[in-house]
């Protein structure tokens, strides 16, 4: 009798375990915190855990708790590729995944429209999956560095007092020569033919060590800017080199990978005034960012090392994807159910029907963080605005709010590109008129 | 006891000459090569066939090329990465211009294109050898990965300079499993490979290790050294450029140049380093160290911290995996300078006379 009680009250336990365990939504995170992008891995992956770790804290999503697994990528792709295939079908496998590395990223492109798996790209990737209707399953949320290079032109006209005062002047492009340096020159190109500013693009080769003779050509051509498309260390020399060749550093503006602390603080007093592109606020004025200071940090259960880091650039930008996330979860399950554990699919619809405005940041405790985002089956992009901060020395101040570019023109490319490659690939796009 | 080759006698030169020339050994192979074919695709399931096996394979390609290269015909060589973006942007361009082409032979215009650009940046090795070697061919993978990112034609004028792989079809049949582009894989690296053992124990093979050993010698006793060195650099590309078209093709799908980074150039020359310079089995068993114990590392050390409940900070296991890969590799470089190959010969001589050493 003890014997058959023993096994009912085993079996009860078990069910009760696996009903448990399905009011669980599973992410695979794809982190990398060695090597040389580690500083920027860890903040942004340590800013996205600590807020779903609050939400676990304060109750969940409606009662569904975040589960998540790491495994280090070493921002390699082949290795990347491996975690996503080793995570994606454990606890009843994963719902969205987010590499934040473009290599990665294009290696799991195939993978996740077979597995339908979303997959989002915050603020990097390939600018034409902007286009649902042919990239179904990838999110490039935010602003694609297309839309960053248009509002960037927009903050320079802005800056001249008019888009018009553009015509005639020379815009220097120092990019990282690789893929995402190369990405936003057709939005360049365009911009320049359209509003008459002349361009000199000027290649740095990968890692970028030294540029003497990039800046010995920029200071023989004297541009009226410099556009800085860098990463890693090769912004943090360009800011050093620009102030050795005497280049004022207040016509120096930088894309967004160019603009956080560990760019400019290795660069001295040389970034001292240099402004760059961000697609979210930094600082820890947030109240979301102060609740998890005292919540998280407070039961010790942070996920960076270092507290001090929290509130900068890499941190909010992580925070501000686990804040999409989970939205994204939020409004998934305001259509399939409550208190649910959504699927793959329903998180895509999720995705697709955000409508991030100021008002639902200001309820999240994150007035300001990131611009309005709103989605659609056709635009996973949502947004298109930048803002632009300068470094005064000890911090981040906006010296331009959310501002979007000639996104008509950014648009048109985008589904003119998504068009070719989806004839390259035999791809029908979706009919977005038919989708609920 | 069960590995003695006693009472095996070899009453003709074809049986001498074999690559197995022990019955034992010929049978393990043929199992191996069994399993690998009729047992792994179907008890493997998606993760250890796409995430694991393949990518395994296709860098043991890679690693026998740069084998060929450095171990047979001890030329330096830092450029294989670079050799094999060369395999995939051709291949791609090959499947993109050429309509009707076959996958296949794509893949063997990938490689003999690779080949080509190797017997050009191989000409240096005329007239230079060892370190300035290495800079000669490390100038190859940075003007190659320039070049393809510079030249829009190659990448089809794609704004970010990235390709996307075509889906591979033979005779009307789709690849798009997992079991069956491992299927592929396997077929197309077990030829290569057996081809490799072929030439490398040929009359070309012994031509290379001449040069290696000595080149003068070489050259008095009539090896044409012209002809040897830049056959192994054409071979050496092909074969790195073949791999380079499966990395793109049946493992990462959309591939931009930067995925063939020095880095790649290095962890292959780690391989063959660590699995055995100038052997075709030390290439499979490098790239096997390479790719599968940090995999390994990585999931034991998570299970103990979750199973013991450590909590170890997140980064702390990032940074040890790295560190006990890296003793592993310095304890078995201090054990066997020759590599994994060399240990795996020298354990096969010991059994041969086990139990009974004496």
């Amino acid at each position: 009798m003890k014997a058959i009680k023993t096994v009912l009250l085993g079996v009860a336990l078990f069910a009760a375990a696996a009903a448990a365990a399905q009011t669980e939504q599973y992410m695979p995170v794809l982190s990398y915190r060695v090597g040389p992008s580690a500083a920027g891995g860890s903040g942004y992956y340590g800013g996205a855990i600590d807020y779903w770790t609050l939400v676990n804290m304060t109750g969940g999503i409606n009662g569904v708790m975040l589960k998540w697994e790491e495994c280090e990528t070493e921002y390699n792709a082949s290795k990347g590729v491996e975690c996503y295939e080793r995570l994606k079908k454990n606890s009843g496998g994963a719902t969205t995944v987010e590499p934040l590395s473009t290599g990665i990223a294009y290696g799991l492109f195939d993978r996740v429209a077979q597995d339908k798996i979303p997959m989002s790209t915050f603020g990097y990737g390939l600018a034409s999956s902007a286009d649902g209707r042919v990239y179904p399953w990838v999110f490039p949320l935010g602003t694609t560095y297309w839309d960053q290079m248009a509002a960037m032109i927009a903050y320079l006209g802005q800056k001249e007092g008019g888009l018009d005062k553009l015509k005639g002047k020379k815009i220097a492009f120092l990019y990282h020569e690789s893929a995402f340096g190369k990405e936003p020159i057709p939005v360049l190109d365009a911009l320049s033919a359209k509003l008459g500013f002349e361009t000199l693009k000027i290649p740095v080769p990968v890692p970028g060590q030294t540029q003497e003779s990039q800046w010995l050509q920029i200071r023989q051509a004297k541009p009226d800017y410099v556009i800085m498309w860098t990463y890693g260390v090769m912004s943090t020399v360009a800011l050093k080199t620009a102030a050795k060749t005497g280049y004022p550093r207040e016509k120096l503006l930088g894309v967004w990978w160019a603009g956080s602390e560990e760019d400019v603080i290795p660069a001295g007093d040389a970034s001292k005034g240099y402004v760059s592109a961000a697609f979210s606020a930094s600082g820890t004025n947030f109240p979301v960012v102060q609740d998890i200071k005292t919540k998280v940090y407070g039961a010790k259960k942070g996920n960076l090392e270092d507290p001090t880091r929290l509130g900068n650039v890499m941190y909010m930008r992580g925070l501000s994807y686990g804040i999409i996330v989970v939205e994204a979860l939020r409004v998934a399950q305001a259509k399939y159910g409550k208190g649910k554990v959504m699927t793959p699919e329903q998180l895509r619809w999720g995705f697709e029907h955000l409508n991030l405005n100021e008002a639902r940041l200001k309820e999240l405790g994150a007035p300001g963080l990131f611009p309005p985002i709103k989605t659609s089956c056709a635009d996973h992009e949502g947004s298109g605005m930048v803002k632009f901060q300068v470094w005064d020395g000890t911090g981040f101040k906006q010296v331009a709010p959310f501002m979007a570019g000639d996104r008509e023109m950014v648009r048109k490319m985008v589904e003119e590109t998504a068009a070719k490659y989806a004839a390259e690939k035999k791809i029908t796009p979706r009919d977005c008129s038919k989708e609920n | 006891m069960l590995y003695r080759e006693a009472g095996q006698f070899k009453v003709s030169y074809a049986k001498d000459q074999q690559i197995f020339p022990i019955r034992q050994d010929r049978i393990a192979v043929l199992a191996l090569v069994a399993v690998a074919f009729l047992v792994v695709p179907f008890v493997g399931n998606q993760y250890w066939l796409s995430a694991i096996f393949i990518p395994f394979l296709i860098f043991s390609l890679a690693a026998l090329g740069l084998n060929i290269l450095t171990g047979y015909a001890g030329q330096l060589s830092l450029g294989t990465a670079a050799f094999m973006a060369v395999g995939a942007f051709a291949s791609y361009n090959f499947m993109l211009r050429v309509p009707g082409m076959p996958i296949l032979l794509a893949f063997a215009g990938g490689g003999t294109v690779a080949a080509l650009v190797g017997i050009l940046f191989g000409l240096p090795s005329l007239r230079i050898r060892g370190f300035y070697l290495v800079v000669a061919t490390l100038a190859a993978q940075f003007f190659i990965l320039w070049f393809l990112t510079k030249v829009g034609w190659i990448t089809n004028y794609s704004s970010s300079g990235v390709i996307t792989a075509q889906q591979i079809v033979i005779l009307g049949y789709a690849f798009s499993t997992a079991t069956s582009k491992y299927l592929l894989v396997l077929g197309i690296v077990a030829v290569m490979a057996l081809a490799a053992k072929n030439m490398a124990r040929g009359n070309v093979g012994r031509s290379w290790m001449a040069v290696r050993d000595m080149d003068v010698a070489a050259e008095v006793i009539g090896i044409r050294l012209m002809r040897a060195k830049l056959l192994a650099f054409a071979v050496s590309s092909f074969y790195c450029g073949v791999a380079g078209a499966l990395f793109a093709y049946a493992y990462l799908g959309t591939v931009e140049p930067e995925a063939f980074s020095l880095d790649l150039s290095f962890r292959i020359l780690f391989m063959v380093i660590i699995g055995g310079v100038g052997t075709v089995l030390g290439s499979f068993l490098g790239a096997a160290f390479v790719t599968l114990v940090p995999v390994l590392l990585s999931v034991t050390v998570r299970f103990l911290d979750s199973s013991l409940n450590l909590h170890i900070a997140e980064s702390a296991i990032s940074n040890l995996e790295l560190m006990v890969f890296g003793s592993l590799i310095i304890f078995f470089l201090i054990v066997e300078p020759h590599g994994l190959a060399r240990l795996w010969q020298i354990a096969k001589e010991k059994l041969r006379l086990w139990p009974f050493p004496h």
